[in-house]
C-alpha cells in the first residue's frame, strides 16, 4: 500500500501552473508523510478537527471503558436530572444530566456515537466501493456499459433521496443494517459520476498510453495507474459523504424510521428528547451538538485534504513561516 | 428540450415503479396497511378486496392504469380519494420553500461576495466557518433549538402551527441555514474564478469603480454555477421539508407523508411521495431551462 500514498496523485500528474511561486520552490522536499503532518500542524482548524474525530472514534470504540455509567441503567429517582448533578456514592457526576428514564446522558451519547459513526462509515464504505468500481468500468470501457450505468445514475440522481429512503425503510422496517444498506443504495451514484469523469480524463493521458504500449493489462492499468490518482478526490468526497450520511441517519431516526430501540443513535436521542423541550433542555441540546461537531470536523478536514493534495494550493500550507506575512499582505 | 422533458417524465416513472415494487414486493401491502395485531383472516380478507393475490405484474398494470386516470386510490385513514388531500397540502409546502429561498439566497450571495473580495482575510475565514457550520447542522435540531429559545424561553413566536407571518419564521430559518452555507461557498469559489479573468482587469483599467466591477461584471458571469446549485438546493428543500414540517406541525405534504406512514395508509403514502417528486422534478426542469436561457452555450434539442 505504501506506493499508493496520497503523494502519488500530485507527483504523477502535476497540473500546469502548479509550480509554487516564492521561496518554497527552493526548499528541499521532505517525504510525503512528514509533509502532511507538518501541513496539518499549520492549519489549526483542521488539526482541531482531526483531534476531535480521533478522540470521538476512540471513545466510541472503547465505550464500555470510557463511559462513566451504564447507558441502559437508570432509575426513577434520577429522572431528568439537569447537567452537573452529583451522583450518589461518590460515582462520576451526571455531567450532561439524565434522561426521562434516569440514564446518564453522557454515557448514552458515547454509546450513540458507536451507531451514528458506524452507520456513517459503513454506508460510505459500501456506496463508495460500489460507485467507484462502476465508475471505473464506465469510464474505462465506455460504449454500451457506460451508457447503461450513466443512464441509471442520471435517473437515480433525479430521485429525492431522503424520500426514497423513507419509503424503503417503511417497507423494510428500520434497524442499523437496513439503514446502512438503504443509505448506501441512495448515494452510490455520486462516486460513480466523479470516478467516471476522472477516468475519462486520465485515460487519454501519456502515462496510460505508455503503460498500454508496453503491454500492461487493463486490470493492471486501472489498479496501478488510474486508481492511485483517484484516491485523493475520492477521499475528499467520502469524507464529505460521511458527514451527509450521519445527518441523514439522524433525520430518519428522528422521524422514527431509522435506528430502532434498544439501539440508540444521536438522531434517535433527539427524537426521544423532543417531548421534553420545555422541561429538560439538555436532552435536545447535546446530541445535536455532537452531530454538529462531528459533521463540521469532517467538512473542515475534507477541505484541508482537498487543499493539501492539490498541488496548486498545497504550497500555502508548506511555505516557511516567514513567508506567511508576505503572502497575507498581497 | 423534448429530450429534457422526456428525462423528467422518465425519472417520475422510475420513482413510481420503485415505490410500487418496494411496497408490494419488499413489504406485504396488506400487512403494511393493517395494524401489527391484525389476525391472519383480516390480512387475507384485505388481500382479496385489494386484489393482492393476483400476479405482481397484473397488479402493477392495474396500478399504472389507475394512475394514468389520476386515481391514486382511496385514503384508508380519511376514506376519500388520496389525490385531493395531497393537492390541498401543496401550497403550504411551496410557501415554506419559497420563504426559505427568499431568505437564504440573497444572504448567501452577500456572504460569498464579501469573502471572495478579500480572500484569506478575517471576513473570509469567518464566512467559511459559518457556511461549513450551516452545511453541518441537522436542520431539525436547529429547529428544536429555535423552539427552545424563541418559543419556550422568550415566548416571542409560536412553537408550531400555520397562519400569519409569525408561524413561518422559525421553520424558514431552520431550513435556510443549509442552503445558505452551500450556496455561499459556490458564490465564493465562482467569484474567485471570474475575478482572475482578463475582462475584470480590463474593466478596472478602464477606471470603473471596484463596486461596479464586482456587481455588474463579475457577479453576472459567476451566476451560472450559482443558479445550478440554487436549483439543487430548492429541490433539496422540498425533500428535507418532511422533517421540518413534522417538527413544526406545518400543514404541508411532508407532514402528510409522515402521518400517512404512522397510520399505515399506503395509497396516501404513494400519492404524497409522487406529489413531492413532481415538485422536485419540476424545479430541476425549470432550473435547466433558465440555464439554457442565460448561457448561450447550453442548447436543448
Amino acid at each position: 500500500m505504501s506506493g499508493l500514498g496520497l503523494g502519488t496523485a500530485a507527483e504523477v500528474a502535476p497540473r500546469p501552473g502548479a509550480a509554487p511561486p516564492g521561496p518554497v520552490v527552493a526548499a528541499p522536499q521532505p517525504r510525503s508523510r512528514q509533509i502532511y503532518l507538518r501541513a496539518l500542524a499549520r492549519d489549526k482548524l483542521a488539526l482541531a478537527s482531526a483531534l476531535f474525530l480521533a478522540l470521538l472514534l476512540l471513545a466510541a470504540v472503547f465505550a464500555p471503558w470510557v463511559a462513566p455509567h451504564d447507558p441502559a441503567r437508570g432509575g426513577l429517582m434520577l429522572r431528568n436530572q439537569p447537567p452537573l448533578t452529583e451522583a450518589a456514592g461518590g460515582a462520576f457526576p451526571y455531567v450532561l444530566g439524565t434522561d426521562p428514564l434516569g440514564r446518564d446522558e453522557l454515557s448514552r451519547l458515547i454509546y450513540g456515537a458507536r451507531i451514528s459513526l458506524a452507520v456513517g462509515f459503513a454506508s460510505v464504505l459500501l456506496s463508495g466501493t460500489f460507485g467507484v468500481v462502476l465508475g471505473l468500468i464506465a469510464g474505462y470501457y465506455r460504449g454500451a456499459v457506460d451508457d447503461f450505468i450513466m443512464r441509471v445514475v442520471d435517473l437515480q440522481m433525479g430521485f429525492p433521496s431522503l424520500l426514497t429512503a423513507l419509503v424503503v425503510l417503511y417497507a423494510l422496517g428500520g434497524g442499523v443494517w437496513k439503514v446502512i444498506l438503504v443509505l448506501a443504495v441512495t448515494r452510490w451514484m455520486v462516486y460513480a459520476r466523479v470516478t467516471r469523469g476522472f477516468v475519462l480524463s486520465q485515460r487519454e493521458s501519456v502515462f496510460v498510453e505508455a503503460a498500454q504500449s508496453v503491454g500492461a493489462s487493463d486490470r493492471r492499468i486501472i489498479v496501478r495507474h488510474i486508481l492511485p490518482n483517484l484516491l485523493s478526490p475520492i477521499m475528499v468526497l467520502a469524507t464529505l459523504e460521511v458527514a451527509t450520511t450521519i445527518l441523514t441517519e439522524a433525520s430518519l431516526s428522528f422521524l422514527g424510521l431509522g435506528i430502532q430501540p434498544p439501539d440508540s443513535s444521536w438522531g434517535l436521542m433527539l427524537a426521544e428528547g423532543r417531548g421534553y423541550v420545555t422541561t429538560a433542555w439538555w436532552l435536545v441540546t447535546f446530541p445535536g451538538i455532537a452531530i454538529l461537531l462531528t459533521a463540521l470536523s469532517l467538512n473542515l478536514l475534507a477541505g484541508w485534504v482537498r487543499a493539501v493534495t492539490d498541488p496548486v494550493t498545497r504550497w500555502q500550507y508548506l511555505r516557511p513561516q516567514g513567508a506567511k506575512a508576505a503572502i497575507d499582505r498581497e | 428540450m423534448v429530450r429534457r422533458l422526456a428525462h423528467s417524465v422518465f425519472v417520475l416513472l422510475g420513482l413510481v415503479v420503485v415505490v410500487f415494487f418496494v411496497t408490494h414486493s419488499l413489504g406485504d401491502p396488506a400487512r403494511l396497511m393493517l395494524r401489527p395485531e391484525a389476525t391472519e383472516e383480516q390480512v387475507q380478507a384485505l388481500r382479496d378486496t385489494l386484489g393482492l393475490n393476483d400476479p405482481i405484474l397484473v397488479q402493477f398494470g392495474r396500478y399504472m392504469a389507475n394512475l394514468a386516470r389520476g386515481d391514486f386510490g382511496e385514503s384508508i385513514w380519511q376514506r376519500v380519494p388520496a389525490l385531493p388531500i395531497v393537492l390541498d397540502r401543496v401550497p403550504a409546502t411551496l410557501y415554506l420553500a419559497g420563504v426559505t429561498l427568499a431568505v437564504s439566497l440573497p444572504l448567501a450571495v452577500f456572504l460569498g461576495v464579501v469573502s471572495a473580495v478579500r480572500p484569506r482575510s478575517l471576513a473570509d475565514r469567518v464566512v467559511t466557518v459559518v457556511s461549513l457550520t450551516g452545511v453541518s447542522t441537522a436542520d431539525f435540531w436547529l429547529g428544536l433549538m429555535l423552539i427552545l429559545l424563541f418559543a419556550v424561553r422568550l415566548e416571542w413566536l409560536p412553537t408550531s402551527g400555520f397562519g400569519g407571518l409569525q408561524f413561518v419564521v422559525l421553520p424558514a430559518i431552520a431550513l435556510a441555514f443549509r442552503p445558505m452555507g452551500r450556496v455561499s461557498q459556490v458564490v465564493r469559489s465562482s467569484m474567485l474564478d471570474e475575478m482572475g479573468k482578463g475582462y475584470v482587469t480590463t474593466a478596472r483599467a478602464k477606471g470603473l469603480g471596484e463596486r461596479v466591477v464586482i456587481l455588474f461584471h463579475t457577479l453576472k458571469n459567476a451566476a451560472i454555477p450559482i443558479i445550478t446549485l440554487a436549483g439543487d438546493e430548492a429541490a433539496a428543500l422540498l425533500n428535507g421539508a418532511v422533517v421540518i414540517e413534522t417538527l413544526f406541525g406545518w400543514p404541508g405534504v411532508g407532514i402528510l407523508l409522515i402521518q400517512a406512514i404512522e397510520r399505515r395508509d399506503l395509497p396516501l403514502i404513494e400519492a404524497s411521495v409522487i406529489a413531492i417528486a413532481v415538485m422536485i422534478v419540476t424545479v430541476n426542469l425549470v432550473v435547466d431551462l433558465i440555464y439554457a436561457r442565460i448561457d448561450a452555450r447550453v442548447q436543448y434539442r
